[in-house]
């Protein structure tokens, strides 16, 4: 079955370079906001730069985190992405919305992993910015195919998921992270595989390999 | 634990690299494509394109250049000169870089930087901050403003530890701190201000300027505990090859991507 995959469009962010990085593997995968066409898809990817409750107020408004929630072939979150398919995140908007008296205190999320997102320690430094290296939880996971300890991922976040059950890798800058969780067909990771190299490219190689 | 960046600099103008660069035996001057993959496959980090006619001349960057390169990088890369406004920066970002950064036009206007985090997110937002490392007023330091103009460079009447603190204050997500006499001297990075700057911020830290000897990159990651070491001169001559510094940077215990 050849891959038909969709970055699904919510909000106003970069998918340049996520797009780029597909079609450096062979997969052409288009941004699309279109419900038919996210169902349609072979593959998901929910990717996510900016914050976590201007990323679901778009979901929410255009009906996509119904049709996520929906989905049963592969999909995967990627940074902001990740922590959206958790049901909380501490990241909150500093402004109430309008007609509303106060911000709320956290983000709804998607709820397809349970758990929240919480805001990574100030030490040794704030946001969690640069080239990490994951401890992959036994027996890896085949997203992780062809990859071990060794390799090194772009992160660049502030927040991040406990390292709870669906955690399939786990990172630590302050305090130990999720760097990747997956239970049946979600998947997340909360570093930026299009921007890591070598190491990248495998992982969404083995990505588009699910099925 | 996070690896200590290595960051090469290239110098566009007008779409295409003007300082020659040397990989191995070859002299490259001019595609930006070819040198950003040269760099990835060597093992930089991280990328910096500074747009050096874009900000004299009052110049929007040139995205098509910047598209170019997003589609074929695949690691991090920041773009520098010419981004004055939200537009500018959206342009840019939307062109596929990762990050902008941003120097005299923040110290014009400080409000600049509040803009540029709330729009696009502090991790898209750097601070190029310009000291000039042979004065010392007894560990007070000025900001330079203007320094890519010779003509135009002044003293910005900012200090250096207070323009940092509200720089991260306004939403920040890294301070480029560039030592501007030092610059290609290679007289090793800004030790002193560094430290300074380090102590003050927990912001990611780039030490750029100065870069000589493998030493250099060594004793600033060593001494002034920086995120990234940014270098240009001493990795286009060919002087210094990031897997060879990567490996001397191994050997005395310091933590690299190799």
């Amino acid at each position: 079955m050849s891959v038909q995959a969709i970055i699904v469009a919510a909000g106003g962010a970069n998918f340049g370079s996520l797009q780029q990085a597909c079609r450096r593997i062979g997969v052409d995968a288009a941004v699309s906001a279109d419900p038919a066409r996210i169902k349609a898809a072979t593959h998901v990817i929910l990717p996510g730069v900016g914050a976590a409750a201007q990323a679901m107020q778009a979901l929410r408004d255009s009906g996509l985190d119904c049709v996520l929630a929906a989905l049963t072939q592969p999909l995967l979150g990627i940074c902001l992405g990740m922590q959206l398919l958790f049901e909380a995140s501490e990241e909150a908007p500093a402004q109430a919305p309008a007609g509303a008296d106060a911000a709320p205190a956290v983000t709804r999320c998607l709820g397809l992993l349970p758990g929240a997102v919480h805001r990574l320690p100030a030490a040794p430094s704030w946001p969690h910015m640069g080239w990490n290296r994951i401890t992959l939880r036994q027996p890896a996971h085949a997203l992780f195919d062809g990859l071990d300890g060794d390799d090194w991922f772009y992160f660049v976040h502030g927040y991040a998921a406990a390292s709870g059950a669906h955690a399939i890798a786990l990172a630590e800058h302050g305090r130990p992270f999720a760097a990747a969780v997956a239970r049946g067909n979600v998947h997340g990771v909360q570093f930026h595989p299009e921007k890591s190299a070598a190491a990248g490219r495998r992982l969404l190689r083995n990505f588009f390999a699910l099925t | 634990m996070l690896a200590r960046r290595l960051i090469p600099c290239l110098d566009v103008a007008d779409g295409v690299v003007v300082k020659g660069v040397r990989f191995r035996d070859h002299r490259v001057v001019g595609d930006i494509v070819e040198l950003a993959r040269r760099y990835a496959a060597d093992g930089a980090d991280e990328l910096v394109f500074y747009d050096i006619t874009a900000s004299p001349e009052g110049r929007r960057v040139d995205t098509a250049w910047v598209e170019r390169v997003a589609r074929e990088l695949d690691i991090p890369f920041c773009v520098a000169g010419g981004i004055r406004s939200v537009a500018d920066a959206e342009a840019v970002l939307a062109a596929g870089a990762d990050k902008v950064s941003v120097n005299s036009p923040a110290l014009a206007r400080p409000a600049l930087v509040d803009e540029l985090a709330a729009r696009f997110g502090s991790q898209c937002v750097v601070i190029g901050v310009d000291v000039d490392a042979q004065a010392d007023d007894h560990g007070s330091w000025r900001v330079v403003a203007n320094s890519g103009k010779p003509d135009a460079a002044s003293d910005s009447g900012r200090d250096l530890l207070g323009w940092v603190r509200e720089v991260a204050d306004r939403g920040a997500g890294e301070i480029v701190l560039n030592a501007i006499r030092s610059d290609g001297v290679r007289g090793g990075y800004a030790l002193a201000q560094l430290a300074a700057v380090r102590a003050a911020t927990t912001l990611p830290l780039v030490a750029s300027g100065g870069a000589g000897t493998p030493a250099h990159f060594a004793e600033v990651f060593e001494r002034c505990g920086v995120d990234a070491a940014l270098a240009a001169s001493v990795f286009h001559s060919g002087e210094i090859r990031l897997p060879e510094l990567k490996r001397f940077l191994a050997a005395r215990g310091i933590v690299v991507r190799p």
